[in-house]
């Protein structure tokens, strides 16, 4: 490394009673990691003198880093030693060493105390605990809200936003459909694919088709839908409201009159509910085409074979089961994604935070209720 | 004859079809507090960003500290940019950090100096700028308007710069609050005797504290100079600025 030639020094000098300290070079920010060594060393070995002097009459170019350094140390010197004088002060010097010599104000004691980890911990507890209950509250107090929004609705059917609506069914449902035939397709072939192996050991590559005509319309299908619609539209609303609430947009509609339940919460709701069960009825036919596919090219079963069998096997109920659940998946979907839009807070950093939360609690709490549905209608043998 | 800290020649800039300055010439000296006047939407802001390198002119030279803006090579930037402090018109302070970690910022990134020194160096930077102490565990959500001014203040001034650059300081600030911080400025000038550029169009400020100014108008620089030279020019925006209604209250006084 070249040697700084502006680097801050100090220079010792011992006479006999009389500790001085020369400093000289740029004493700021990028000049000052020799300079701080140095005052460890000294202080490491605090000299036993009647009188320590810190001549600093060659220092150029002092800054408030340098500054603030120099009288740190002067303060540290003067706990060990009876007389710490600064000497060769220009007047400016003087007059900015004052400034900070006011605000670093050494009387009080700058060591803060730390409570034991135990009591720390137990205060994080607790802490998540009434958040944790506040948060539930307030997921409630949403929920009221959207719902006095709804029958609002319905006692003034006119005041419902049409177009809204519209315009909410055409970007999370038209817009979405590419994709979703996309992984429908995939989930069709992937399933085929694999129990076409397994069956044709058995012989019994016919059922192929109740395979697929099943476990895709009265499952996949939902599911794979409402995963995508949830990563797609899930984040979109609860990133779209986090922004308009961080702009004040939504406070500005609340002064106008205009309840953001009403104009923003349920036009995306309704609109979701709308679309969902359509999505999952052109995932139903892209699934079952995927499964076709793979029938004919590993099976050789022909197109018109496969379709003859699915009619005959599959019951109406299944795909009725598989597009009730739609809604459903919907209305959790946009719950969850304008809930969490409603509780950014003012900084940037909590969009990205609660766009991640709400995708997460969406896709959980979809496949948690596709449980619930498995269960409830299993037992009562539908 | 003081130094001169910038000097923009034959500015030319463009969006679209939308010409912003046709030929805009200017130059400020050091310790000077320099005013950058002019209506709405008549490229003041723009300018200043043509200064910190955040947008290129079309055409021009730019000279900021001795170093031809438009012409420097990334390392060059980088030393540059440690020079100059900017405060932005909203405060820009980082929302995800606390008031001290966005003062700290720079110096932890760029310095190699302890942590305690830097938190001393923090400290010292707040009670400067006028914020209450406990001030620093703060995030800039749960700021007043006039704190979140003080505090970006604080982080323009955490490298010691040699050029400060304000977009509108006192804008949101009431009356009392845009005195108290014009008078700020000022002390801090005194004490560490930094050179500011100031976008600006709050009368009172530009009678205050304001060294050396320039009025845009036309797309050019219609005036520069102290405030008795700029009154004394007789072109329309200066009559419009300086003798309306609230401009002539000042001028009587």
């Amino acid at each position: 490394m070249i040697d700084d030639p502006n680097k801050a020094k100090i220079v010792v000098h011992t006479e006999h009673e009389c500790f001085r300290l020369i400093c000289s070079g740029d004493w700021n920010l990028n000049h000052l990691t020799e300079v701080i060594k140095q005052f460890k060393v000294i202080h490491k070995n605090p000299p036993s003198v009647q009188s320590i002097d810190i001549d600093i009459t060659s220092v150029e170019n002092i800054d408030s880093s340098g500054a603030i350094l120099l009288l740190n140390n002067i303060h540290k010197l003067e706990e060990n030693s009876d007389q710490v004088s600064l000497s060769g002060t220009s007047d400016e010097q003087h007059k900015m060493l004052e400034m900070f010599r006011q605000q670093l104000d050494y009387q009080e004691d700058r060591t803060q105390k730390k409570s034991s980890s135990l009591s720390q911990d137990l205060e994080n507890l607790g802490k998540k605990t009434i958040s944790y209950l506040k948060n539930s509250g307030d997921f409630f107090a949403f929920l009221g809200e959207t719902y006095s929004a709804f029958f609002y609705y319905l006692l003034h059917p006119s005041s419902i936003r049409f177009r809204a609506i519209i315009k909410n069914i055409e970007e999370a449902g038209v817009r979405a459909l590419p994709i979703v035939a996309l992984t429908s397709f995939l989930i069709g072939v992937v399933i085929a694919y694999q129990s076409a192996v397994q069956l044709e050991k058995f012989g019994a590559s016919i059922f192929i088709v109740d395979m697929i005509g099943i476990s895709v319309t009265r499952e996949l299908s939902p599911l794979i839908t409402a995963i995508v619609v949830a990563g797609r539209s899930g984040s979109s609303y609860t990133a779209q409201l986090g922004v308009m609430k961080i702009t004040e947009e939504i406070d500005a509609m609340r002064t106008m009159g205009f309840n953001p339940f009403r104009f923003l919460v349920l036009p995306r709701m309704i609109a979701l509910m709308i679309a969902m069960p359509l999505m999952i009825f052109f995932a139903d036919l892209i699934g079952i085409f995927g499964g076709m596919f793979v029938a004919k090219l590993q099976l050789n079963m022909s197109y018109s074979e496969f379709v003859s069998r699915l009619q005959s096997v599959l019951e109406i109920k299944h795909v009725w089961v598989g597009l009730i659940k739609g809604p459903f998946f919907a209305w959790l979907i946009a719950a969850v994604g304008c809930y969490r839009g409603f509780q950014v807070s003012y900084n940037t950093e909590s969009i990205g935070r609660y766009t991640t939360i709400s995708v997460v609690n969406a896709i959980f709490l979809v496949i948690a209720c596709d449980a619930v549905f498995s269960v409830v209608l299993t037992e009562l043998g539908i | 004859m003081k130094n001169t800290v910038v000097t923009m020649r034959n500015i030319v800039t463009r969006f679209g079809v939308n010409v912003v300055h046709k030929d805009v010439n200017l130059t400020i000296y050091e310790g000077d507090i320099y005013g950058l006047l002019g209506g709405s939407g008549s490229g003041k802001s723009t300018l200043l960003r043509e200064m910190i390198m955040l947008l290129r002119p079309e055409s021009g030279s730019i000279q900021v500290l001795d170093n031809d803006v438009l012409a420097l090579n990334p390392r060059q930037v980088d030393d540059l940019r440690k020079k100059w402090g900017v405060l932005f018109q909203s405060g820009a302070l980082y929302s995800s950090l606390t008031v001290a970690e966005n003062i700290a910022i720079t110096l932890k990134e760029y310095t190699e100096l302890p942590v305690d020194l830097v938190n001393d160096i923090v400290m010292t930077k707040i009670k400067m700028v006028g914020l209450p102490e406990h001030a620093a565990r703060l995030f800039p959500a749960e700021l007043s308007g006039g704190m979140i001014k003080r505090a970006s203040l604080a982080r323009a001034l955490a490298m010691d710069p040699q050029i400060l650059f304000l977009d509108e300081p006192t804008s949101g600030l009431d009356p009392v609050g845009a005195e108290a911080f014009d008078k700020l400025i000022m002390s801090l000038r005194e004490l560490l005797g930094f050179t500011v550029v100031m976008v600006t169009h709050d009368l009172d400020s530009i009678w205050t504290i304001v060294d050396r100014l320039c009025v845009l108008g036309d797309k050019k620089v219609v005036a520069e100079g102290s405030l008795k030279e700029v009154m004394e020019c007789d072109h329309p925006t200066i009559e419009h600025f300086f003798k309306g209604s609230r401009g002539a209250l000042r001028s009587r006084a």
